[in-house]
């Protein structure tokens, strides 16, 4: 399978603190990773990084066979999308209208949007359950609902890429399920991978084929979520004692 | 053309704003020291009336009210940019100090007594400088963070204003009161604006190419990022342009208060947000209003003409706190 994204000897740090050092990483189409780590540690930075939104230290990360740091940003935004964890609302704007701006990489510069982009706009909100509200302005919506709209703007880009930063956040049990069984679906159906950082290990071992942790000496390990999710290790990523519970082959981690 | 509902369900208000625009000027061309009936208004804008009548419509109502309309226009404009660029619903066409280095700069020329004729030039020269200045040290560190900008604009916007107020405490009387009316406002001497039309022209057509770029900063800068708009590129656009419209307005009328900010929010208020709406709705807004403004600076003391940045704010306040309690809901 060939990889959506990879990366090569990268090097990132945030005010000084190194966040991976000559990170080799490869994802490839129908992939969910999960991204782990400690409050601080750097999930954030990495993902914008990855959407070429802050310059790396070193390495090489490339989006298909292209290096990011020379694709234009409309480019990148076609094959990259990214689910911020905030959103700040300063100026007015309808449900409808924010989630039309993720084919904003795609319309025409002249012609602007066309019938496809108004349709794509229509079938996503409709998947996120957002058709009766799609005149409200999102400055009234509550943070599960707005959550519901980043994710729509999100889905309407149809990027190669997902990138979310805490898709979770806010979000009703039902809705999560939801998100996470879209965001699968595009990684399946629509051959796109998916990288997103997740608080919960839990939901990581349970909606990721891939881990990348992000462990508190600096070091980063990757591989497949049933090697990865081993006692010592999680322990390890969280520098707290966790207990392992399995009940019908599902696995889950308590702190204890 | 777009084909988003969003855009063509509102794009009717338009209409609404054309014939805002429209109906106030056909107001300052009859409203004045000698009342004109509509017949004879029509019948002299049609260049079948001659006489003392068509002077006073053709030669002095019509060119101010076109400066009026183009200075409003301007205004709205720019504020409605600064206030993207800024990313701050409080940000004005003043607020980086462009209207500060064009006041400095025409009240020295005012104090060393220069010709009437050389305050425009000088203003432009004046504004252009403040925008350089704040271009150039808010660049120094390579980004255009809008806090820095903002912060850089109002201090430069302070410094500048210490300046005025040196000018003002060391002129001679005489030259006081001009001076004043220059700083507050002031359409007393129209011709009909030639090149600031061009600007004003040149400046909606280049916001509307980038409106829904605009729209897209207007959430966030990053968030513009990761839907492809070039962030920084367009920033320094947003930048030039704003400053450019403000610069020719203040050459045109001086500092003309509460347009630029307001405007904006009174569409936003009315229900629009899509800048391919918003950009023209402000100019025909803003355009009107100021127009509005300049009848009853001219008419509420006749024959002394208040300095029509006052008028701006005694109608524009109470229309805009109107305003913002019906949409409180």
């Amino acid at each position: 399978m060939k990889a959506i994204l990879s990366t090569q000897k990268l090097q990132l740090s945030i005010a000084g603190q190194q966040i991976c050092g000559g990170l080799d990483w490869a994802v490839s189409a129908g992939e969910v990773w999960g991204v782990l780590g400690v409050n601080g540690i750097g999930k954030s930075t990495l993902l914008h990084a990855l959407a070429g939104l802050r310059p790396v230290d070193h390495g090489v990360v490339l989006i298909g066979e292209a290096q990011l740091d020379q694709m234009s940003r409309r480019t990148i935004a076609r094959k990259v999308g990214l689910l911020f964890q905030h959103q700040e609302d300063v100026f007015p704007a309808t449900v409808e209208e924010v989630v039309s701006m993720g084919r904003h990489p795609h319309a025409s510069w002249l012609r602007g949007e066309q019938p496809e982009d108004v349709a794509m706009v229509e079938q996503v909100m409709v998947e996120m359950g957002l058709s009766a509200m799609r005149e409200r302005l999102v400055d009234t919506l509550s943070g599960g609902e707005r959550r519901r709209v980043a994710v729509a703007t999100l889905l309407a880009q149809q990027p190669q890429l997902y990138l979310l930063d805490e898709p979770e956040a806010h979000l009703d049990p039902a809705y999560q399920k939801e998100i996470f069984a879209r965001v699968k679906q595009q990684a399946v159906v629509q051959e796109a991978a998916v990288v997103m950082v997740l608080h919960d290990i839990n939901l990581a071992i349970h909606h990721c084929t891939h881990l990348l942790m992000l462990m508190r000496d600096g070091d980063v390990e990757q591989g497949a979520v049933e090697g990865m999710a081993t006692p010592e290790r999680v322990e390890q990523l969280y520098g707290t004692a966790m207990r392992r519970i399995e009940e019908e082959g599902r696995i889950a981690y308590l702190s204890c | 053309m777009s084909r988003l509902p969003t855009v063509s369900r509102n794009a009717p208000l338009l209409l609404f704003f054309l014939l805002f625009a429209g109906a106030a000027m056909l107001l300052a061309l009859k409203v004045g020291s000698s009342e004109i009936d509509w017949g004879v208004l029509w019948k002299v804008l049609l260049g079948e009336q001659q006489g003392t009548l068509a002077t006073v419509v053709l030669e002095l109502r019509l060119p101010r009210t076109v400066v009026a309309f183009v200075v409003g226009a301007l205004l709205a404009l720019s504020g409605l940019l600064m206030q993207v660029l800024l990313r701050n619903p409080l940000a004005d066409p003043y607020v980086l100090g462009v209207s500060g280095g064009a006041a400095v700069a025409a009240l020295l020329m005012l104090l060393a007594g220069a010709s009437v004729a050389w305050m425009a030039p000088a203003a432009f020269a004046g504004a252009l400088l403040s925008m350089a200045l704040v271009f150039g040290l808010a660049r120094l560190r390579g980004n255009w963070d809008p806090m820095r900008l903002l912060l850089t604009g109002v201090v430069v916007a302070a410094g500048w204003g210490a300046v005025i107020t040196f000018l003002l405490a060391v002129s001679p009387d005489r030259a006081l009161r001009g001076m004043l009316f220059w700083l507050m406002g002031d359409l007393g001497q129209p011709q009909l604006p030639q090149w600031e039309l061009l600007v004003l022209l040149v400046g909606v057509g280049v916001a509307l190419l980038l409106s829904r770029e605009i729209n897209v900063l207007a959430r966030g800068g990053e968030q513009a990022a990761a839907f492809g708009v070039a962030v920084e590129r367009l920033r320094a656009i947003l930048f030039l342009l704003a400053s450019l419209l403000t610069a020719t307005a203040v050459t045109l009328a001086g500092s003309v208060g509460f347009i630029g900010l307001v405007v904006p929010h009174m569409i936003r208020l009315m229900g629009l947000s899509d800048h391919r709406l918003l950009i023209p709705a402000s100019v025909l807004l803003g355009g009107g209003l100021l127009v509005l403004s300049d009848i009853v600076s001219r008419t509420l003391l006749a024959p002394q003409q208040l300095p029509v940045g006052v008028v701006t704010a005694m109608v524009g306040v109470p229309l805009f706190l109107y305003l913002l309690q019906r949409s409180a809901r």
